[in-house]
């Protein structure tokens, strides 16, 4: 291999990495607060892509189905628990997140089919990021006192649906979208794309927006209480059901601005987001499901490890990638002996 | 002594699976009164504040200032000014003081005439300790402190009725003084107060009203003066002041209370 | 969550047995081989159900043992020419070792970690076989030879339909053995907290790897099966979603009974069957949609009935399971209990620190035979920490902790029950779905011999008989015989602790350490709480009680320890305990 294949790969291994950054930081968000192994937060990212695929090819984007009948499904359920505590309150805010918002976005969607780019773009990532509270709401609220075990067999549930879904709604072909930016420059004497050094930008960018959003607001504090301490948070008046929707917000949203930046480098299909997701899995467990940085350190080693065992040994390169999981399990079951038994 | 009714319960029932935990409990909290509930372990003491706060399912009727009837969730029973101090504390122990004390105020946000700000200094003014630590983090303070913490994060709230749970839980004598003198300071600014306290004598100190709970039911209650006199209440909660004469496998065990309900209801 | 694996069943089942003996008869070859297909799955999701229900792990890779023993099979028969029964061992023992090995590296972290692990490895086998040459890649390996059986060709639905129903039935006997047995129990508790099985002696991460290689070896018979049924293998069957589709049908047959691996893979297999054929014609389009009715199948499941289908069929069907026949009979004795007054437990110096906060400072006393010493104190002086630094559960910083001259302070808590020394959990810790008399079996646990083996094989009657008597005995000790019959659940806490006690007792102890016995239990119950620890000490057994209730205390033990700050605060008979002034104002509140 010389040195410029390798600058090649880690160019490569970069880009990749930096969204597998974005999903594992979510993955853990999303667990310590909700204690939600996000198994669809990979649906996000392909949504979003193929959604952001049809505006360009001026096709209906599916995904206005999705959003309105599980807007729908969510409303109804919002109905049923108003109507069995006999109390009006709270459905104004549902009648909106679960009706309207999904209504307007279905509805410029549908309806506008030459938007210039970058509202293409906003309403992707607006359609993707309602859909976020709706799928909490319907498949997730309803038992979220359950165990992590149950939630996940959830998660994998709710990804069925979506998967299933989008094959009926996106077709089975793969897409890609248009690049953002053309072209590269040289840095080191290494040609640059400069689609690389915007995905990694972006996911930097991100990650800082996260950090400070965490850090310096109120609500992030809030979700942040709600994983160090569930009853504490709720005896503040963090409601579990508000700090789930929240949180699966911001992994929707996320997930769609990753689905725009892996678009145009990645094919994607109906399906993709589950092997997307996976991977940031194996990154956030080196982090344990805990640790942010941990996390985000080892997606991106996950995404180098892939560029080059691409390389390699192309056929092996899932294997290689999700078998990587065998010796971080171990190192982490050394690392970490507090046998945790109680599973109730 | 005749101040409004505060908060009242009525046939209140709490089901742990089929078993029945509280059997139809009957408690009236009036305003600006510090009322306490002293029982054994296991007397159902903490399922009580539990089902006050919605986090148990229940049957029965609690009142409180502005309640709809329909039954209210957490949140919106804080809102409507009723504050838990659990005995677990339940802090965000990797977070700083301050953070702590300003999620405490987290249901208020957006309110009109609230000011996190104001409520904090007002904390800090009754807590000074925790002003000096306020960049530390929870999990690194003393037990007294981590009580004085629990506190203001609750006050955070501006409550109507804050209920606390064996504050003085693991404390030392001269901490568990300082809290107890500062929930007595809280009734003067117009906090009503429900105190689960294993250390009856200090809550009957300086409570008001007192509650004698046995197994899920109320066995006697009266002005706290009163009940800290009884003598059924001096054997088994207070201790007997001189050792027992002869004691014996029958005198092990309280003796079984009569049903009593006294004054005051 | 009620879990209830009818294990007590073997009359149940033989109509249905029978019944499934006769279809073949009466159905055609197509629903024949459907049935076959089912009870294929059915084995998997036994695997499952001993995992998720009764152990409270979850895998999605059981599809990949599946595959293992699929793979195997095929590549040694068609590759080595091997007989079918002599690759069936090889596979077994393959896919069981590979689980083991698996188990040892997922199992010692919590749940979620091996559900997601098995994600992982699920698809990475799946690519690894569909790229490795050996294995016919993605095409698979076909011209599997039939199973043969002294010269009979067992080709066809048919004679293979009884070949899978023999096996299935054999496996389910199996699998129902074990869960009613001395392993059985244990495993039944680990989901409970392995602090419950550690307390009797059993070690749960041990039991854990060996219920995880079961099912996988569970997962690899079927695998072998399906080679031989279908005749030829490609990696699909063996990919992640199937692996998904497995733990779907171990859910929604409900996972906490044997009987519910049955319904689920009936329900599943018929339904992705139906809508295969109608849903595509429905919505005019060919498309995944059973997996999308699946998806939405299972979040009503788990949102409106996450115990299955199972409960729900048996509240229907009335099914009952029959009284134990057991007679009360205590085994002879392991040890030989100390003489009255010898002291068995010596505490020395002891010290705890959790950080800078330290809950035991230098403690020192002794707990002598036939006594009863109360260690007593307020919330939080750390009678808790001492209790369990005694029974193994936390390891003292500093000091010695001697039984019987023994030191047991570097000992893990099964180490110690092992020793003689029994106890009890301030919160109740009993396996809910198991009876009263199970309950108390499962502290005999260390008196019996048998292993996974002889269990699953029913070799263990004559021992579990004793097992049983045993606990049957402690239970009339303790006045729980009438209730012998009756779900731990449903026994009011007073009970429950009781039966603590007496599974305790079942350990054979010479020191009981009971934590907060009399916690919640009302005026009667405490007396008669009393009333038997006062008889088994003076049957010689040694207790330490720790309590918080002072009133239960002082009359039934015969020297107290107040703790206060993780100190000794006084030492002595009851009475002068209770007059002394640093205790008075301590524990009873300053004025």
């Amino acid at each position: 291999m010389d040195l410029s294949i390798f600058g090649f790969l880690v160019q490569d291994g970069l880009a990749t990495g930096a969204v597998y950054v974005l999903l594992a930081v979510c993955l853990v968000m999303v667990f310590t607060v909700t204690r939600i192994v996000l198994v669809p937060q990979g649906e996000f990212v392909s949504f979003a892509a193929l959604t952001l695929a049809g505006f360009e090819q001026r096709q209906r984007p599916g995904l206005a189905w999705i959003l309105l009948i599980a807007g729908g499904i969510a409303f109804a359920m919002e109905l049923y628990g108003a109507w069995r505590r006999r109390t009006r309150r709270g459905l104004a805010v549902a009648a909106f997140s679960f009706l309207a918002l999904p209504a307007a976005l279905s509805a410029a969607a549908l309806a506008g089919n030459a938007l210039p780019w970058a509202a293409q773009v906003l309403l992707t990532c607006a359609m993707v990021t309602t859909l976020g509270p709706i799928l909490y709401r319907v498949a997730f609220q309803p038992m979220a006192m359950a165990s992590p075990l149950y939630l996940l067999i959830a998660a994998i549930a709710l990804h069925f649906v979506l998967v299933g879904s989008g094959l009926y709604l996106f077709g089975p072909e793969g897409v890609r979208t248009a690049a953002i930016l053309d072209g590269s420059t040289e840095i080191l004497a290494m040609p640059v794309a400069f689609q690389t050094l915007m995905i990694v930008a972006a996911s930097l960018a991100l990650n800082l927006v996260l950090f400070a959003f965490f850090g310096f607001t109120l609500l992030g504090k809030a979700l942040r209480a709600t994983a160090v301490n569930r009853r504490g948070a709720q005896l503040v008046g963090i409601s579990p059901d508000y700090a789930g929707q929240v949180t699966f917000a911001l992994a929707a949203a996320i997930g769609a601005l990753s689905g725009i930046l892996i678009g145009p480098v990645t094919t994607i299909y109906y399906d993709s987001g589950f092997i997307l997701g996976l991977k940031g899995f194996v990154g956030a467990i080196i982090g344990g499901l805990a640790a942010y940085p941990a996390a985000a350190l080892g997606a991106l080693a996950v995404g180098l490890l892939e560029a080059f065992s691409s390389f390699w040994a192309s056929a092996y390169k899932e294997v290689i990638v999700f078998t990587l999981i065998v010796p971080i399990l171990l190192w982490r079951s050394y690392a970490h002996l507090t046998v945790d038994d109680d599973h109730e | 002594m005749t101040a409004n009714i505060l908060a009242e319960t009525e046939d209140l029932r709490v089901c742990y699976g089929r078993v029945e935990a509280l059997h139809g409990l009957s408690i009236r909290i009036r305003e600006g009164q510090i009322v306490t509930v002293v029982g054994a372990n296991g007397a159902g003491k903490t399922t009580l504040l539990s089902a006050l706060m919605g986090l148990l399912p229940h049957t029965g009727r609690i009142a409180f200032p502005r309640w709809p009837t329909a039954a209210l969730s957490v949140e919106e029973r804080i809102r409507a000014g009723l504050c838990l101090v659990p005995e677990s504390r339940d802090l965000f122990g990797t977070m700083p003081v301050e953070d702590n004390l300003r999620l405490g105020g987290f249901s208020r946000r957006g309110d009109r005439g609230y000011s996190a700000g104001q409520s904090l200094e007002e904390v800090f003014a009754l807590f000074p300790r925790l002003k000096e630590r306020r960049r530390q983090t929870a999990n690194t303070l003393s037990g007294g402190e981590r009580q004085m913490l629990a506190l203001g994060r609750a006050l955070m709230a501006k409550p109507k009725l804050l209920m606390l749970d064996e504050p003085s839980l693991g404390l030392a004598p001269l901490v568990t003084k300082e809290i107890i003198a500062a929930v007595a300071g809280l009734r003067d600014h117009g906090v009503s107060i429900l105190l689960i306290e294993q250390n009856a004598r200090a809550a009957l100190a300086v409570a008001d009203h007192a509650y004698v709970m046995e197994t899920g039911s109320i066995m006697l209650e009266g002005p706290a003066e009163a009940v800290a006199r009884d003598p059924r209440v001096v054997d088994s909660y207070l201790g007997a002041r001189k050792a027992d004469p002869e004691p014996s496998n029958e005198d092990a065990a309280p003796a079984p209370h009569p049903r009593l309900r006294t004054a005051g209801s | 969550m009620n879990d209830r694996p009818h294990a007590r069943h073997l009359k149940g089942p033989l109509p249905w047995l029978a019944a499934a003996l006769l279809l073949p008869l009466v159905l055609g070859p197509y629903h024949v081989a459907l049935l076959g297909y089912i009870m294929i799955a059915s084995l998997v999701t036994l695997g499952l159900t001993l995992l998720t229900g009764v152990t409270g792990l979850v895998s999605f890779g059981q599809a990949a043992f599946v595959g293992m023993g699929a793979y195997t099979t095929a590549y040694l028969t068609t590759g080595w020419q091997l007989s079918p029964w002599l690759t069936l061992p090889i596979a077994l023992l393959l896919t069981g070792a590979s689980a083991a090995a698996i188990g040892a590296v997922t199992l010692r972290m919590s749940g979620h970690f091996l559900a997601i692990a098995s994600l992982a490895w699920g698809i990475s086998l799946f690519y690894l076989v569909g790229n490795l040459p050996w294995f016919g890649g993605f095409n698979g390996l076909s011209g599997i030879p039939p199973l043969t059986l002294a010269g009979f060709d067992l080709r066809g639905e048919v004679p293979m339909y009884y070949v899978i129903l023999l096996c299935a039935a054999a496996s389910f006997w199996g699998v129902l053995n074990l869960l009613d047995s001395r392993i059985g129990r244990a495993i039944r508790s680990i989901r409970h907290g392995g602090a419950l099985a550690e307390s009797v002696g059993a070690d749960p991460a041990r039991l854990k790897i060996a219920v995880f290689t079961l099912a996988a070896m569970l997962a690899a018979l079927a695998g072998w099966l399906y080679a031989h049924d279908q005749r030829f293998v490609n990696p699909t069957p063996f990919g992640i979603h199937m692996g998904i589709e497995y733990l779907f049908m171990a859910v929604i047959g409900g996972a906490s009974s044997v009987w519910g691996a049955i319904v689920g893979a009936v329900v599943v297999t018929l339904l992705r069957q139906v809508l295969e054929d109608t849903l595509p014609a429905l919505l005019g389009q060919t498309g995944n949609f059973e997996i999308v009715a699946f998806g939405i199948l299972m979040l009503l499941v788990l949102q409106r009935a996450r115990q299955g289908l199972w409960p729900w069929l048996v509240e229907r069907l009335g099914v009952r399971r029959p009284a134990s026949a057991v007679a009360p009979m205590a085994m002879p004795s392991i040890r030989t209990l100390p003489a009255r007054g010898e002291p068995v437990l010596s505490i020395d110096g002891v010290q705890k620190n959790f950080g800078g906060l330290v809950a035991v400072n230098r403690l020192s006393f002794q707990v002598e035979a036939g006594g009863i010493l109360g260690l007593l104190g307020p919330n939080g002086a750390g009678k808790s920490t001492m209790f369990n630094l005694i029974s193994g559960v936390l390891n003292a910083s500093a000091g010695e902790i001697r039984f019987l001259g023994r030191r047991i302070d570097r000992l893990r808590s099964r180490a110690i029950a092992s020793c003689g020394i029994a106890r009890t959990f301030q919160h109740v810790k009993l396996v809910p779905s198991m009876t009263v008399l199970e309950n108390a079996a499962l502290g005999a646990h260390l008196r019996g011999r048998s292993g996974l083996v002889r269990s699953v094989l029913r070799l263990d009657r004559a021992e579990e008989a004793r097992l049983l008597a045993e606990a049957a005995h402690q239970l009339e000790r303790v006045g729980l015989w009438a209730q012998r019959d009756e779900l731990a659940a449903n026994l009011p806490l007073g009970q429950q602790r009781v039966l603590e006690i007496a599974r305790a007792l079942a350990v054979d102890p010479v020191v009981l350490l009971l934590d907060e016995p009399a916690a919640g239990l009302r005026y009667k119950e405490k007396q008669a709480l009393a009333g038997l620890l006062l008889r088994l000490r003076d049957e010689g057994v040694a207790v330490l009680l720790v309590e918080h209730d002072m009133d239960f205390i002082l009359g039934i033990t015969d020297r107290l320890v107040v703790m206060h700050y993780g100190q000794k605060l006084a030492e002595g008979a009851p009475r002068d305990v209770q007059a002394n002034a640093d205790v008075q104002l301590a524990y009873l509140g300053a004025e």
